[in-house]
């Protein structure tokens, strides 16, 4: 057990010294994603957006819970590229020839995944604050925002590693990323409330686990748990079998990959 | 020759998808010798390699490590080999120390054995000045010798080491070398693989042909060469188009064991040049060819790679996925 931690602590920390060393890269992907979404598209829309609909007082508390989930779901898919690097240059084999459990660098990732993404959700849940967003069910209800971005986080990292090990070039992996990433945020309650959506596009959010997510956490942020209670239930439900799915995917295609 | 073996392949095929990379392959290593895997890209010998250090399975067959399987016993050869891998499978991000700190947990090591090591592996390969570089500022040679010290991190029984200086220059390969045979002189097994001819010869004391997935031959250097039995006179000819009649001409003449008609002439084994040689000009006079250029080797290494393959080894198909 002792061995085990040391290999896990002494491969996440590689993580956390790369990114450290990659300050750009570092400083783009922590703002990005408020600077765009949060700050200009929150705002852009203030007025474009009918409160009516949104059910919300303005366009920017309505879209925390998205941008939140959001920044999951591109860390969470994003999560397995420094894995496919390693394994294309052959770090990946340099570790695995070693006498490691064969989880510890799995492990290592999805705790370096969640523990950025967790930060970074705070970060934007800071910067809502700034712009008058209060969550409405205090520290505890920031808590059940991290536990549910976990959650979802953890399924779409085992999706990405699982691609990470089976594509065939680093090509193929950006392709598919690209094409993954924006349909899963148009169909779903991100941006827009279902009920505002042409039907055919809100029958295919409901199937999007992301809808689950952002429909927890927004409640979460904008009124009470009374009413997010019964949300946040449900998506635990549909968290733990997408991400049952998810690890069985990812457990095969690397099983497949190193045997 | 009776040495303990160290590593023993038997019966050992490995299918992708139908597709063999290598088929009923046997041989075995003897402890404390530099073991060669010599053919061209594609012909098996990563697939070889990379089951010996546990990470692939074998579809048939086995591979023992000091008595330990290769898939069975996986954990315990783990702790007994070290890997170079051919791809340099180095993070640009981290530094020279950093990399074999990595390791070193990995290993399971103690931090004060940690550090006495890191600080003998980087003073042997030379790199203790630029140890707290990241790798990203290294050169060609200086992030190999980092490749080699992860190799010998663990202080390994067995090194293996995956074309060691593919595409390095002149000088840094030399130094590699020298590393090998200090290793050797440390009593390390190493096995290694390589594409390049002078480095099987001079660094190998025994190596195996391995192409299209099959065991041509094994043996030392010396063996293999004179196992071909025969020195070579290679003919140059002025004009080459009738180049089959001297072939047939000469096949089968005294003192001439094999005749192989090249680009440019003819290469003749013989037995002994002293007879051949005066047969051979006759022969070429009677018939009016014109000898430009004629030239006798003694075998080379890349004979017996062409005597049991039927091609050279840079004229072999390049293949992917080994």
């Amino acid at each position: 057990m002792t061995q085990y931690w040391q290999e896990i602590s002494a491969l996440t920390m590689r993580w956390v010294r790369r990114l450290s060393r990659e300050k750009f890269s570092m400083l783009f992907t922590l703002v990005q994603p408020m600077l765009f979404w949060l700050i200009f598209f929150g705002n852009l829309f203030q007025r474009a957006a009918d409160p009516q609909v949104t059910q919300a007082p303005n366009y920017i508390s309505f879209l925390a819970a998205g941008v939140v989930v959001m920044t999951v779901l591109n860390n969470g898919l994003a999560g397995g590229v420094d894995l496919l690097f390693d394994k294309e240059n052959g770090f990946l084999e340099r570790l695995m020839s070693t006498p490691i459990h064969r989880t510890s660098v799995i492990l290592s990732r999805f705790i370096f995944v969640m523990t950025i993404t967790s930060l970074q959700v705070l970060v934007i849940l800071g910067v809502a604050f700034l712009f008058g967003v209060h969550p409405a069910t205090g520290l505890l209800g920031i808590a059940a925002i991290l536990l549910i971005g976990m959650m979802f986080g953890v399924g779409l990292t085992a999706i990405s590693m699982a691609m990470a090990f089976s594509v065939k070039s680093h090509g193929d992996f950006f392709s598919v990323l690209g094409f993954l990433s924006l349909p899963m945020i148009f169909l779903s309650s991100a941006l827009v409330p279902l009920t505002a959506m042409p039907g055919w596009m809100s029958l295919l959010a409901k199937f999007n686990p992301m809808t689950w997510a952002i429909d927890a956490v927004r409640p979460l942020i904008l009124s009470s748990w009374s009413e997010a209670l019964p949300h946040v239930a449900m998506v635990v439900v549909v968290m733990v079998v997408f991400d049952a799915l998810c690890l069985y995917g990812g457990a095969k295609a690397f099983r497949r990959a190193m045997g | 020759m009776d040495r303990a073996v160290a590593i023993d392949v038997s019966h050992l095929s490995k299918s992708y998808d139908g597709h063999h990379a290598v088929t009923d392959v046997s041989f075995q290593v003897h402890a404390g010798e530099i073991f060669g895997l010599l053919g061209p890209n594609g012909a098996g010998k990563s697939t070889i390699l990379r089951t010996l250090i546990t990470l692939l399975s074998p579809t048939s067959g086995h591979a023992t490590i000091f008595g330990l399987d290769s898939v069975r016993d996986a954990d315990r050869v783990r702790q007994l080999i070290g890997y170079v891998p051919q791809e340099r499978a180095i993070d640009r991000f981290l530094t020279g120390r950093e990399h074999l700190e990595l390791l070193a947990a990995l290993y399971h090591l103690s931090k004060d054995e940690a550090r006495r090591r890191i600080a003998e592996l980087l003073t042997l390969v030379e790199l203790d000045a630029h140890a707290d570089r990241p790798a990203k500022t290294y050169s060609g040679g200086m992030k190999r010798k980092l490749d080699i010290a992860c190799g010998l991190l663990p202080d390994p029984k067995v090194l293996f080491l995956d074309e060691p200086t593919l595409g390095l220059d002149v000088q840094s390969r030399l130094k590699i070398w020298d590393y090998v045979r200090m290793l050797k002189g440390r009593g390390m097994t190493v096995v290694m693989t390589t594409n390049y001819l002078d480095e099987a010869d001079q660094l190998c004391d025994r190596l195996a042909i391995i192409d299209s997935g099959v065991i041509k031959t094994i043996g030392s250097p010396v063996e293999l060469k004179v196992g071909l039995g025969g020195d070579i006179v290679s003919l140059t000819l002025r004009e080459t188009d009738k180049v089959r009649s001297l072939e047939s001409a000469l096949r089968g003449q005294p003192a001439i064991k094999a005749v192989r008609v090249t680009p440019k002439g003819l290469d003749i084994r013989v037995e002994s040049p002293e007879k051949a040689l005066p047969a051979i000009l006759e022969s070429a006079n009677r018939m009016g060819y014109s000898v430009e250029f004629i030239q006798y080797n003694r075998p080379r290494l890349d004979d017996v790679f062409l005597a049991h393959t039927g091609r050279r080894i840079e004229e072999a198909p390049v293949g992917d996925g080994e």
